[in-house]
């Protein structure tokens, strides 16, 4: 059965409409993290070179994908680790689990991972009877809230303190109405600390993977990823094929771009590169491609290979900062997901690249150069080859395209109110029964006189004149 | 072809004046602004009278069967000249950047490659260094389009590090008793978004309502844009949340009316 296909309109209408609190605080803290960017990326001279030395080098390992991936296996299993293949997101579940379920571990802590959020991971264990504690807060929050993350970098951002001061109330008993950031967040260490010291197993994601060296590397502010990799005896690391580099020497390249671009900090509080098990340790990693290699073959598409995850392009996205990112009922929300979640699901993702203005702003922040913008388009262009498009719509823009391809059935009468009937229909009231342009905005005053009538009346004669030789 | 000067003798040019749909029916004030002051440089306009519409509103939703007659009608009207003139942004970046619902024949290419948005006309091609009738005695802001920045590069967007231009800005300083106001988010989005606007109308009317308050906020009295469609939407706005504010097309301040 096709999966429902998710409105991203109407669930942004309703976090809008929620209340006066939500949705502007959201844009505030997003829109300062575009602007703790905008400081960070000025204050480097070579910026917009750094842009695109990355996309280059994204670029190239992209395009010798499979030489740089065996490379990479090669060098991690003699360094130690376990090298796992996965194709899709049944297959890596399926290696986490008997990883676990050979070694009886009953419960895990796991640092933020986008892929395995794509493969649905934690539902699957939990169904298995594993304990699946989240180990960075903004995604524990989201944890406890049975909520995904609504953001890639910050995954509770759509939620205020008073929120997350009830979530907890109610999971670990603190004071509902002590809203201080400082007291929750010191409640929460002191319940997941016992929970880290009793897990069996640690996971990780990875933002790159180094091929000439087989060391991962880990980028995050909390360190909660380094426990994950230190305090248990097994380290699980669930690893895309995109995340791969070809040498050391790239990565400077990119821990330069990432934290900036994310929050504008200079790095991550926490890099940490893992090189083989820990003594008496454990290793396993897990190299998935869950669809990634489908995106590679489309010509349109593989570009949104190159991106490392920083969301800058969800930050500055004035779209996506009034709808909070549950709207894109997806793994990836703001102008990535646009992109990303179709080659998931067209039917189901089909609504989400009209989710956008087209305002370019993502293309501009991306710092690996992704078309985020001209991808959207595209992705709009296959929606309505596919007929993806909602009827109302469709039949609103061929009877608009018949009027404009025909300059006297669109001129018509010659009058402004006949002009502007026939831009109406698709322009502003392609919907009369809910007449959207008018809840919250005046029609326009139509001209007494179109431009049209005012120079036929005014001009033509000239224009003919002239033309005369 | 370098040009000197503010005023300028007659060009030997064909210039045909494209005038979008919304600007000929709502806005033939902007469309005549922008006739009257290409005039005044000297330029000869045509405006050829088939014409209709540049396939955007369609293309934009992905539908490039239904932009295909558009765009077609368009290279019909507007083949041979030598520079094709539009007071329209997004219009214009949609004929110089997309526009192909249709195969891409030398003509069609030449076509888009001679269509100027209007202040990139002024600034680039005539070089206009002053703009001694214009008077305009408000405090203003600009708005220029994403599409306008971000397409047509006629600003330098905020996201990109690179040093700051802005040629409808440069253009405006020109107009004497003309006071620039700058704003808190010079180039974010209002929303407006063609179709956008009423299918996803909820996130456009918040987007177009913050964009006005940010106006109200640094005390602008008339927001003047290249771009009349965002200031259909942002004045839509404004007039239904009972925000006195007054929108206006770059060419009636440069052009000092018709207002
Ligand atoms: S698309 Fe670019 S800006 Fe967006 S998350 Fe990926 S790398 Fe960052």
């Amino acid at each position: 059965m096709a999966a429902k296909r998710v409105d991203p309109a109407a669930n942004a209408a309703a976090f809008i409409d929620q209340d006066d609190i939500h949705e502007p605080a959201h844009d505030r803290n997003l829109w300062a993290a575009r602007m703790k960017r905008d400081a960070a990326a000025k204050a480097i001279p070579e910026w917009e070179d750094l842009r695109t030395i990355a996309s280059l080098i994204k670029e190239h390992t992209l395009t010798h994908l499979d030489k740089y991936l065996e490379q990479f296996e090669a060098n991690a299993i003699k360094r130690g680790a376990k090298v796992y293949w996965a194709r899709d997101a049944a297959e890596h579940n399926q290696h986490v689990w008997n990883i676990l379920n050979e070694r009886k571990i009953s419960s895990i802590i796991k640092s933020k991972s986008m892929l395995q959020e794509e493969c649905g991971m934690t539902q699957f264990l939990e169904t298995r009877g594993i304990t699946v504690t989240e180990s960075d807060l903004g995604e524990r929050i989201q944890q406890l809230d049975n909520q995904p993350p609504s953001h890639i970098v910050m995954p509770a951002i759509h939620k205020t303190a008073a929120d997350i001061a009830q979530i907890f109330s109610k999971a670990i008993g603190t004071d509902p109405n002590n809203t201080d950031p400082h007291y929750l967040n010191e409640a929460m260490r002191q319940d997941a600390r016992k929970r880290f010291l009793e897990a069996g197993a640690g996971m990780t994601g990875a933002n790159f993977a180094i091929a000439e060296t087989g060391t991962f590397v880990v980028c995050t502010n909390e360190g909660n990823a380094d426990i994950g990799a230190a305090v248990p005896r097994v380290h699980i690391a669930s690893i895309g094929i995109e995340k791969i580099l070809p040498k050391v020497e790239d990565l400077g390249v990119f821990i330069r771009l990432l934290s900036r671009s994310a929050l504008g900090t200079l790095a991550t509080q926490y890099t940490s590169h893992f090189s083989g098990p820990r003594k008496g340790g454990e290793l396993h990693i897990i190299i998935t491609d869950n669809g990634r290699s489908k995106r590679l073959g489309m010509d349109d598409f593989w570009h949104s290979l190159k991106c490392i995850r920083c969301g800058a392009c969800m930050n500055t996205c004035p779209v996506y900062r009034r709808s909070g990112g549950l709207s894109y009922g997806a793994t990836y929300s703001g102008p990535i997901g646009i992109i990303l979640d179709p080659t998931f699901d067209e039917s189901k993702y089909s609504e989400l690249p009209y989710h956008s203005t087209l305002c370019g702003s993502c293309t501009e922040v991306c710092p690996v150069k992704i078309d985020i913008s001209d991808q959207i388009l595209r992705w709009r262009k296959v929606m309505a080859e596919k007929k993806f498009l909602p009827i109302s719509r469709r039949l609103a823009f061929s009877a608009a395209g018949k009027i404009f391809e025909r300059p006297n059935l669109f001129h018509g009468a010659e009058t402004a109110a006949s002009a502007a009937l026939k831009i109406t229909p698709h322009f502003l009231l392609y919907n009369r029964a809910l007449n959207p342009w008018g809840r919250h905005r005046e029609l326009p005053h139509f001209a007494k006189q179109t431009f049209r009538e005012w120079f036929i009346q005014n001009k033509q004669q000239n224009q003919e004149d002239k033309q005369q030789p | 072809m370098l040009i000197k000067g503010g005023l300028l003798p007659a060009l030997r040019m064909r210039v045909a004046l494209f005038i979008p749909c919304y600007i000929d029916a709502i806005y033939p004030e902007a469309g005549i602004a922008t006739y009257e002051l290409l005039q005044r440089f000297g330029v000869e306009v045509d405006y050829p009278l088939h014409q209709t519409c540049c396939g955007q509103p369609m293309a934009n939703e992905g539908d490039q069967a239904n932009s295909a007659a558009a765009e077609k009608l368009f290279v019909e009207n507007f083949s041979g000249y030598d520079y094709i003139v539009g007071p329209a942004g997004s219009c214009v970046k949609h004929v110089k950047q997309h526009f192909d619902a249709i195969p891409q024949t030398d003509e069609v290419k030449t076509v888009r490659a001679n269509t100027w948005e209007l202040v990139e006309f002024l600034h680039d091609v005539l070089r206009v260094k002053a703009f001694p009738w214009a008077y305009f005695r408000y405090k203003a802001s600009l708005h220029n389009s994403c599409s306008a920045i971000r397409g047509l590069h006629i600003a330098q967007p905020s996201e990109h590090m690179a040093p700051y231009f802005n040629k409808s800005e440069h253009l405006l300083r020109m107009v004497e008793g003309l006071e620039l106001v700058s704003l808190d988010r010079p180039d974010e989005c209002c929303g407006f978004g063609g179709t956008f606007c009423v299918t996803d109308e909820a996130v456009s009317a918040r987007m177009g309502l913050d964009r006005v308050h940010d106006y109200v906020r640094n005390e602008a009295e008339f927001i003047i844009s290249p771009d009349m469609s965002c200031l259909m939407h942002q004045q839509g706005i404004a007039r239904k949340a009972g925000i006195d504010l007054k929108f206006i097309h770059i060419a009636q301040v440069l052009n000092g009316g018709p207002f």
